[in-house]
């Protein structure tokens, strides 16, 4: 089995159209949904791990970009900067998917990458800004 | 029996000394008891390592030539106060650059301030000083940009004249829909969140809750090189209530500590900003407690589940001074990630790193171990639950009218 953390981006006119329960029925997917959003008249943006055969995978991605989806993979990643953390654990409940917590038994202060969203609000508020983000 | 410093000192010296941390003698006292507990151990070393706000560094630059008398003085653009003799600096940690654009497009960033040039002075970074003078007979020059670097100024110390306090309160928000951006970090609306900020079974003063050992003069590990304790700190206030065990039930006792610069290391003194607040310095702070008589040891046992904090709403009790705590908790509880406000859950999140005690408490054994670092009898303890001091608040006597124009 592949994953692919991917960015999708649906055109006005598909708003309305199931496309994500399509690729998932065609192509056999499990799917999670990390971000999205839709404005009326705009474009919608949908942050998405998408899991699967890598045959499925690719068909399915070829299949959203003949539809009019824009496919970019997720690109820009929240990381720790471990030379500046210092383990206090400021970030652990602004965090929404607890991609940051603290370890009970030793208290040092985990990222897990897997979990994270890039919904960056844990940047600002590190005290010693040791979260960044990468591109 | 009772120990002195002296024979404690004689038995580090020759490297007998039993040392442990505050967290292991939690365990000997349980297993072996207070009595033989006394007797066995010679030092407890506590740790805490977090924001504290009253901190600064004194410098002394020496001339330019010609020579000057600085009236104003930034280093990397952050003001520093020069009200002093000729070419001494004494710059705070939450001091911000002229040009920080602070809350004017709330919460500001806070990016850059006094705790941070004060890191980049002890990893050894050059750092950008700019001052001015009006200039003197004896100390004409008027204007000076140089590069300076902690290796050549004369003098290099952390003046911090509150640090360590015993116990803190928890910051909750009992508004509706408005996070609250504070000292305490970002509290998240409607009971969203509650930040704590203590070592507590490891934090210095919670392991000598009367001040029976830690007094003027008591020789201390500060951001991870030596310092000393050499007053009272700013607000110390012995007459907090206290529980059973003496051990106060919300912020009590303060040290002002000094040390020297030149002997720490960055991560022990690290700038840290705080969304829609400002800066500050987080330090690394660890005390030793000499195991004196059976009352010190049973003090130095103290657990998590024994110290309790009072829960207070950021969102307008404790701003606008109305009403009291909504209730306490136990650092225990604070640490299982989840506590209970009005009925509800509600996770927590420290702003003192548990690891960083953790680690400065071993540190500290390990000097003391090696024959390196002896503990201090002080010259004068500080004042106690019976001294009578409190923290009062400031009596507004207003004149002019109160500055209503």
């Amino acid at each position: 089995m592949a994953t692919r953390r991917i960015v999708m981006h649906f055109p006005p006119q598909l708003i309305d159209e199931p496309i994500i329960s399509g690729l998932v029925r065609t192509f056999d997917l499990e799917f999670n949904i990390l971000r999205a959003s839709i404005t009326p008249q705009q474009e919608g943006v949908m942050v998405i791990v998408l899991e699967g055969t890598e045959a499925d995978l690719v068909a399915a991605l070829r299949n959203a970009q003949e539809k009019g989806v824009r496919v970019e993979p997720l690109e820009k990643e929240v990381v720790c900067n471990e030379d500046k953390c210092t383990e206090c654990g400021a970030c652990v409940t602004i965090c929404p998917t607890q991609a940051l917590a603290i370890d009970l038994e030793t208290r040092h202060v985990t990222f897990d990458a897997d979990k994270c969203i890039a919904c960056e609000l844990c940047v600002p508020v590190c005290p010693p800004r040791a979260m960044e983000i990468s591109f | 029996m009772p120990k002195t410093y002296a024979e404690i000192n004689e038995k580090i010296k020759a490297g007998k000394a039993v040392v442990v941390t505050a967290e292991e003698m939690i365990d000997i006292v349980e297993e072996e008891g207070t009595t033989k507990a006394a007797e066995r151990v010679d030092v407890v070393t506590t740790g805490t390592f977090g924001p504290m706000c009253s901190s600064g560094a004194m410098l002394n630059t020496g001339h330019p030539t010609p020579r000057m008398k600085y009236s104003r003085v930034w280093l990397n653009e952050v003001p520093a106060y020069c009200g002093l003799a000729a070419v001494d600096i004494f710059i705070g940690v939450t001091e911000l650059p002229e040009n920080d654009p602070r809350n004017r497009n709330h919460p500001g960033l806070f990016s850059y301030g006094g705790g941070h040039v004060i890191q980049e002075l002890v990893a050894g970074k050059d750092v950008r000083m700019a001052a001015e003078a009006y200039g003197t007979d004896c100390y004409p020059r008027r204007e000076l940009e140089t590069l300076i670097n902690i290796a050549d100024l004369n003098q290099a110390y952390l003046l911090n004249p509150r640090n360590a306090y015993q116990n803190y309160g928890v910051a909750v928000n009992l508004s509706r829909d408005r996070d609250i951006y504070t000292y305490m970090g970002v509290v998240q609306a409607d009971l969203g969140s509650a930040s704590f900020c203590s070592a507590g079974q490891l934090s210095p003063l919670l392991n000598d809750p009367y001040y029976r050992t830690i007094g003027i003069g008591t020789r201390i590990f500060l951001g991870g090189g030596t310092g000393y304790v050499y007053f009272q700190g700013t607000q110390h206030n012995p007459t907090q209530a206290r529980s059973e065990n003496g051990v106060p039930m919300g912020g009590a006792g303060t040290i002002a500590v000094v040390g020297d610069m030149k002997q720490m290391r960055p991560e022990y003194v690290v700038g840290v900003s705080f969304y829609g607040y400002g800066v500050s310095l987080a330090v690394g702070l660890g005390i030793p407690i000499p195991i004196l008589n059976e009352e010190i040891a049973r003090y130095t046992a103290v657990k998590d589940e024994d110290i309790v904090a009072p829960i207070l709403d950021y969102s307008r009790a404790y701003p606008y001074n109305e009403g009291g705590p909504l209730g306490h908790v136990s650092y225990a509880e604070l640490k299982s990630g989840q506590i209970e406000v009005n009925g509800r859950k509600v996770p927590t999140t420290p702003l003192s790193s548990y690891v960083k005690a953790r680690a400065i408490a071993e540190e500290l054994k390990q000097w003391i171990q090696a024959g390196e670092f002896l503990v201090s009898e002080p010259a004068e303890l500080l004042p106690s639950a019976d001294s009578g001091l409190g923290f009062k608040p400031l009596k507004e006597r207003p004149f002019n009218n109160g500055g209503v124009i």
